[in-house]
C-alpha cells in the first residue's frame, strides 16, 4: 500500500496528464458523433475479422460430418443415374415430351429506339408494344446480359426501366454458391452495379458470375448479370460486391423480352398463400 | 505571489473571450484556425508544479470547448500540451537554469529561446488537435497542411503579442 502511495506521488504527472487525457477523449467519443462512429465501425471491422476466422476453424472441426453429408448424397444421386436403373434403353424419341406444355418463357425479340446512360433514372423505349404481346413487369435481356424491366407498354412501343436506374433492384445470386442478394445501381458509372446482403463468410472472388436468382417471378433464374470486380464489408455482416454488368448500355440495340407463360399461374398461387 | 495570481487569472479571460468571440470566426480559406488561447499555457511561470499545469491546461481547453461546441477535444489538445512542456523547458533551459522572478518571454531569454520553446508547444498543440478532429489517416497531407498553416499564424500571433501587449 505504501509502495504503491509512493508510486502514484513519484509518477503523479504522468498518471494525472493520463488521466485528464481519458476523461477529455471520453467526453469527445460520447459527445460527438462523427468520432465515435468510427470508433465503432472500426470495433465492428475487429468483430467481424475475429468472426470469419473462427468461422474457418468451425468449419474445419466439422468436415467430417460434412463429408457424410456428401456421401450420402452422392449415393442418392448415383440411385437416380441412368445407368442405375433396370432399362438401359433411352425414350423413344424426344417428341414424347409434350413440349407445350414443358416450356416456360417466350423470347420477343426488340430493338432499343431511344435510350440513355447519363442521369439517375434512365430509360429505355422498345420498338415492340402491347401488338406484339408485351405487358409490364416482363423482363428484358439482351444477348449479353440483364437490361431491366417493362414499365409502360402502348400498342406498338414499352417503355423499360433498365438496370441503370436508381428505383430497380434486382435479386440476384452467386453462380457457385447460390447465396443470393439484391442488385442496384448507385448512378455512378454506367459500368458498374452494386449487390448486397451477401453474408460476409461467403467467400467470393473477383471474376466471379453474378445471374438473376429467380425470385422475383420475372426475370428466369440464371441470366447473366455482371462478374465480380471487387468487394468490401459493410456494416459488419455483409459483402458489398461491385459488379461489372455484361451488358454495356451504351450501345445497346438488340433485345428480347421475356414472356413468362406460366407467371400468372405463379402470382395467383403466391398471393392465395398471403405473400404479396 | 497574488500579483502573479491575479495576472493569470485575467490573462486566462482575456485570452479565452479573445479566442472564443474573434479568433473562432477567422478561417481563411478552410486552412488557418489560429489558436492563440494557448499562450496562457506558454506563459505560466516556470514554477507552476505539474498538477497545477495539468489542470489549468484541461480548464483552460474545456472552457473553450464549452464555447465551440466540441466537448474534451481543445481540452485533450491543451492536456498533452501541458505534459510535454516541462520536458521542452527542460531541452531548452540556459546553463545554469531559469533565474527565479523570470517568466517565459522574449523579455528575458531571447527571441531565439522564445521562438524554438513556443513553436515545439504550439505544433504539438495544433497537431494533436488537428489529428483528433479529423481522426483518421485517409486525409492526412491535407490534415498535415492545415496543421502547419494554422501553428505558423499561431506562431506569428504569439510572438506579436510579445512586443504589443507584454512589453515588459
Amino acid at each position: 500500500m505504501q509502495n504503491l502511495i509512493r508510486f502514484i506521488l513519484r509518477n503523479h504527472f504522468l498518471l494525472l496528464f493520463i488521466l485528464l487525457e481519458i476523461v477529455a477523449l471520453v467526453l469527445v467519443f460520447q459527445n460527438n458523433y462523427y468520432q465515435s462512429a468510427i470508433v465503432f465501425n472500426i470495433s465492428r471491422n475487429v468483430s467481424g475479422y475475429i468472426n470469419t476466422k473462427t468461422y474457418s476453424v468451425r468449419q474445419y472441426l466439422s468436415l467430417r460430418e460434412a463429408n457424410t453429408a456428401l456421401h450420402e448424397e452422392n449415393r442418392l444421386l448415383r440411385n437416380e443415374l441412368f445407368s442405375s436403373y433396370k432399362s438401359q434403353v433411352p425414350p423413344a424419341s424426344e417428341a414424347e415430351f409434350d413440349q407445350i406444355w414443358e416450356r416456360r418463357y417466350d423470347y420477343i425479340p426488340a430493338r432499343v429506339i431511344a435510350n440513355s446512360v447519363n442521369k439517375q433514372h434512365n430509360f429505355l423505349s422498345l420498338d415492340k408494344g402491347a401488338v406484339h404481346g408485351v405487358e409490364t413487369d416482363m423482363a428484358v435481356v439482351s444477348g449479353n446480359g440483364v437490361v431491366g424491366i417493362v414499365t409502360g407498354v402502348s400498342e406498338n412501343f414499352s417503355t423499360v426501366i433498365p438496370l441503370l436506374n436508381v428505383d430497380l433492384r434486382i435479386s440476384s445470386k452467386l453462380k457457385d454458391t447460390g447465396y443470393f442478394g439484391s442488385l442496384y445501381w448507385d448512378g455512378m458509372d454506367p459500368e458498374m452495379a452494386t449487390l448486397t446482403d451477401i453474408p460476409h463468410h461467403v467467400i467470393l472472388n473477383r471474376g466471379d458470375s453474378i445471374v438473376t436468382s429467380g425470385f422475383s417471378a420475372i426475370f428466369p433464374e440464371g441470366i447473366m448479370v455482371g462478374t465480380i470486380t471487387d468487394f468490401e464489408i459493410y456494416g459488419g455482416n455483409f459483402w458489398s460486391v461491385t459488379v461489372n454488368l455484361s451488358t454495356d448500355f451504351r450501345k445497346l440495340n438488340q433485345v428480347y423480352v421475356i414472356r413468362d407463360l406460366l407467371r400468372k399461374e405463379l402470382l395467383e398461387l403466391e398471393r392465395s398463400a398471403g405473400y404479396d | 505571489m497574488i500579483k502573479i495570481l491575479l495576472r493569470n487569472i485575467l490573462r486566462i479571460i482575456v485570452l479565452v473571450s479573445f479566442q472564443v468571440f474573434i479568433l473562432n470566426n477567422v478561417q481563411f480559406s478552410g486552412y488557418v484556425n489560429p489558436y492563440f488561447y494557448i499562450l496562457f499555457i506558454i506563459l505560466l511561470p516556470f514554477e507552476t508544479p505539474g498538477w497545477l499545469l495539468l489542470s489549468l491546461s484541461f480548464v483552460l481547453g474545456l472552457s473553450i470547448d464549452l464555447f465551440s461546441n466540441t466537448p474534451g477535444l481543445h481540452a485533450s489538445a491543451t492536456v498533452f500540451m501541458a505534459f510535454i512542456r516541462p520536458a521542452v523547458l527542460g531541452y531548452f533551459a540556459p546553463r545554469d537554469g531559469y533565474m527565479p522572478g523570470t517568466f517565459p518571454r522574449i523579455y528575458y531569454y531571447g527571441f531565439s529561446w522564445f521562438f524554438q520553446y513556443s513553436a515545439i508547444l504550439i505544433l504539438a498543440h495544433h497537431f494533436f488537435l488537428f489529428y483528433i478532429e479529423v481522426f483518421r489517416f485517409t486525409d492526412f497531407f491535407h490534415t498535415f497542411t492545415r496543421a502547419i498553416l494554422s501553428s505558423a499564424f499561431t506562431l506569428l500571433l504569439v510572438l506579436i503579442s510579445q512586443y504589443f501587449i507584454y512589453r515588459k
